[in-house]
């Protein structure tokens, strides 16, 4: 019998959706709408502020002036790290609690309250910022100190996304309670469900810290220490990019089924490397307090390196079992051929697929490489504070995270908003344009960092040190970001061009971008047991370890360059 | 009578929300939050000039 909750009962706020066939709750539909509108709305205002940066970091142009470069580097940091992301996480989260769970959302009242608080207080902060009265980057360190509304607004938009993910497990449990599926979730909202997890961790240190610095700013309290602003803070800023590795990682399994069809090789696996995130993947936030005084070694090398390891087991189980699971796909399919022809005729065309591959790599092979190596304490002694960790960053959260939504959005528009994009040939071609940019954003930034540049710094020639390997380093940074940015710039309109003017699909299909077909000596389903399938993904973990081997030993070998023992 | 097998206890703790929930909290909590926490209380106050 089914439930009042359940999206197949008769008069139920839903539809049909013509391309999957899964029922689509109306209710959570508009507030994926509403949610993933304004995240593309942030990050456009993030990307401007990003080429302004970029250009005045590429020394030889050196755009901005001092006060307005510290005053967009805070713009642009809260645009992109929290704004963008946090709005989109809660458009995934209301997709993976309803539509997969045939289950309606828990409340539209709490979900109206969410985003109204959300996009209040994200509005609040942007405008106290360029008014002037918040120069003080996305970190707010203090004794800097700024307006208090900047405090309440991050405060509102904290207090909302709680509110949102509250919504989410609410639905969870209704959906339980009235049996709306069988079984365990889908593999993409028990991700989404250890985003959830970590969203609250994550939302509560920022109460924590936000609510007395706020109480301060008003000259209610005494001034918190700043040694313990910075351990609540990084429970904030850091732990929030961990909710974006795991909606990153459910988006990766989400898009490769929709796609190649691939299905995960061992869904038991795949759940405790997702368990692992949500255990041990929070205290990475102590790599930003490597060298504060504050803490001992004991807490240190512990929340960073043994404890840590079990979430870096994670990724890189992920990192192994997304390939091989596109790779028995693509051979079940009848792509036998060689070593890697799966990869050669994946669904390269498809922006999706490009998009979550270009994904996995840059933050597999970047991203990731760096920061275990960054997070190393010894090593992290030579790059603290340089453009190398920024590199390390602008491979996971951009080329990682907003790569991966950026890829999802070219099915969410077809299938939420029910039109066909506009200009395909132009979206094949962005997540390439994106991703070859952040790339070198990312290598200029991290071998810029290597020779001492420090981040967010607006002027190094002040320092009269740096020689013009550095300035070519930079520069590499500059064409990335430029390249970046338009891949970018082509993105939104792309999608407010496709919202406005894009073909509707009601009544039939979304308009096909190719997936992989089947070909005439198909077997589906003979591979699912063969481990040997799986060869390809295994000797691209061998090249994979080799790269981190070599990256990890140059840096030891850097840090005995630094400070030799004879 | 349930004739279903029992499921292995390590796949109800993945299909318990909750579980997951409370552990995900506590671990970070004690691990990062509430011991760098007490360091942070055990480093005595400057002596000011």
């Amino acid at each position: 019998m089914q439930s009042s909750t359940s999206l197949n009962e008769p008069g139920a706020e839903s539809r049909r959706c013509e391309t999957t066939g899964l029922s689509v709750c109306l209710g959570a539909q508009r507030f994926i709408k509403l949610n993933a509108v304004s995240a593309v709305v942030f990050l456009l205002l993030g990307g401007i502020a990003a080429i302004l940066l970029a250009l005045t970091r590429w020394q030889a142009i050196h755009l901005l002036p001092v006060d307005w470069f510290y005053r967009i580097l805070t713009f642009h940091g809260l645009n992109m790290l929290i704004f963008w992301i946090l709005f989109f996480e809660v458009a995934v989260l209301y997709f993976a609690c309803t539509i997969p769970l045939n289950c309606k959302l828990f409340s539209k009242k709490v979900a109206w309250v969410s985003f109204a608080m959300m996009l209040v207080g994200a509005i609040m902060v942007d405008v106290i910022i360029m008014m002037g009265k918040a120069d003080v980057m996305m970190t707010s360190y203090l004794p800097l100190l700024a307006h208090p509304v900047f405090y309440l607004g991050i405060i509102l938009v904290a207090v909302g996304t709680l509110i949102g993910v509250y919504n989410y497990f609410a639905t969870l449990y209704i959906a339980k309670r009235d049996k709306t599926y069988e079984g365990s979730v889908p593999l993409v909202t028990f991700g989404a469900t250890a985003a959830a997890i970590i969203a609250v961790v994550t939302l509560l240190h920022g109460a924590i810290v936000m609510i007395p610095t706020f109480t301060f700013s008003m000259g209610w309290t005494p001034e918190p220490d700043p040694m313990w602003y910075r351990m609540i803070w990084w429970g904030l800023g850091h732990q929030s990019q961990q909710v974006n590795v795991c909606a990153m990682v459910a988006i990766w399994y989400l898009v490769a089924y929709l796609t190649t069809g691939a299905k995960p090789v061992n869904e038991a696996v795949c759940r405790t490397a997702f368990a692992l995130y949500v255990l041990f993947i929070n205290l990475a936030s102590a790599h930003h307090l490597l060298v504060d005084p504050g803490v001992g070694a004991g807490w240190k090398i512990w929340n960073t390196s043994y404890a840590m390891y079990l979430a870096v087991l994670a990724s890189m189980i992920h990192g192994f079992t997304l390939p091989a699971s596109v790779e028995i796909a693509m051979r079940e399919k009848g792509y036998v051929k060689g070593l890697f022809g799966w990869v050669t005729s994946a669904p390269w065309s498809n922006p999706a697929f490009s998009g979550v591959a270009l994904s996995v790599l840059i933050f597999g092979f970047i991203g990731g490489i760096t920061g275990v190596t960054l997070g190393t304490q010894q090593i992290n002694i030579i790059a603290h504070n340089t453009l190398r960790i920024t590199g390390h960053f602008h491979a996971t959260v951009v080329g990682g995270t907003s790569l991966a939504f950026m890829a999802l959005t070219y099915y969410v528009i077809p299938l939420i908003f029910r039109r066909d994009f506009i200009w395909r040939k132009l979206a094949r071609l962005q997540p390439w344009m994106f991703a070859i940019g952040i790339l070198f954003v990312s290598l200029g930034m991290s071998f810029a960092g290597s020779m001492g540049v420090a981040r967010r710094s607006w002027d190094i020639e002040s320092a009269g040190i740096y020689g013009p390997a550095a300035h070519l380093k930079l520069g590499i940074m500059g064409i990335g970001a430029i390249l970046a940015f338009t891949g970018l710039l082509l993105f939104a309109v792309l999608c407010v061009g496709t919202l406005l003017f894009g073909q509707k699909t009601n009544g039939r299909a979304m308009a096909d971008w190719g997936v992989a077909q089947p070909l005439g000596n198909a077997k589906p389903g003979s591979l699912i047991h063969d481990h040997w399938a799986m060869k390809g993904t295994v000797a691209l973990t061998f090249v994979f370890l080799a790269c981190f081997a070599v990256y990890y030993f140059a840096n030891w070998k850097a840090l005995a360059d630094v400070w030799p023992v004879r | 009578m349930n004739t279903e097998p029992k499921k292995p206890l390590w796949h109800r703790i993945l299909d318990n929300p909750w579980i997951l929930l409370v552990l995900g909290v506590l671990i970070p909590l004690l691990s990062y939050t509430l011991w760098g926490w007490i360091e942070l209380l055990s480093v005595p106050p400057a002596q000011l000039p």
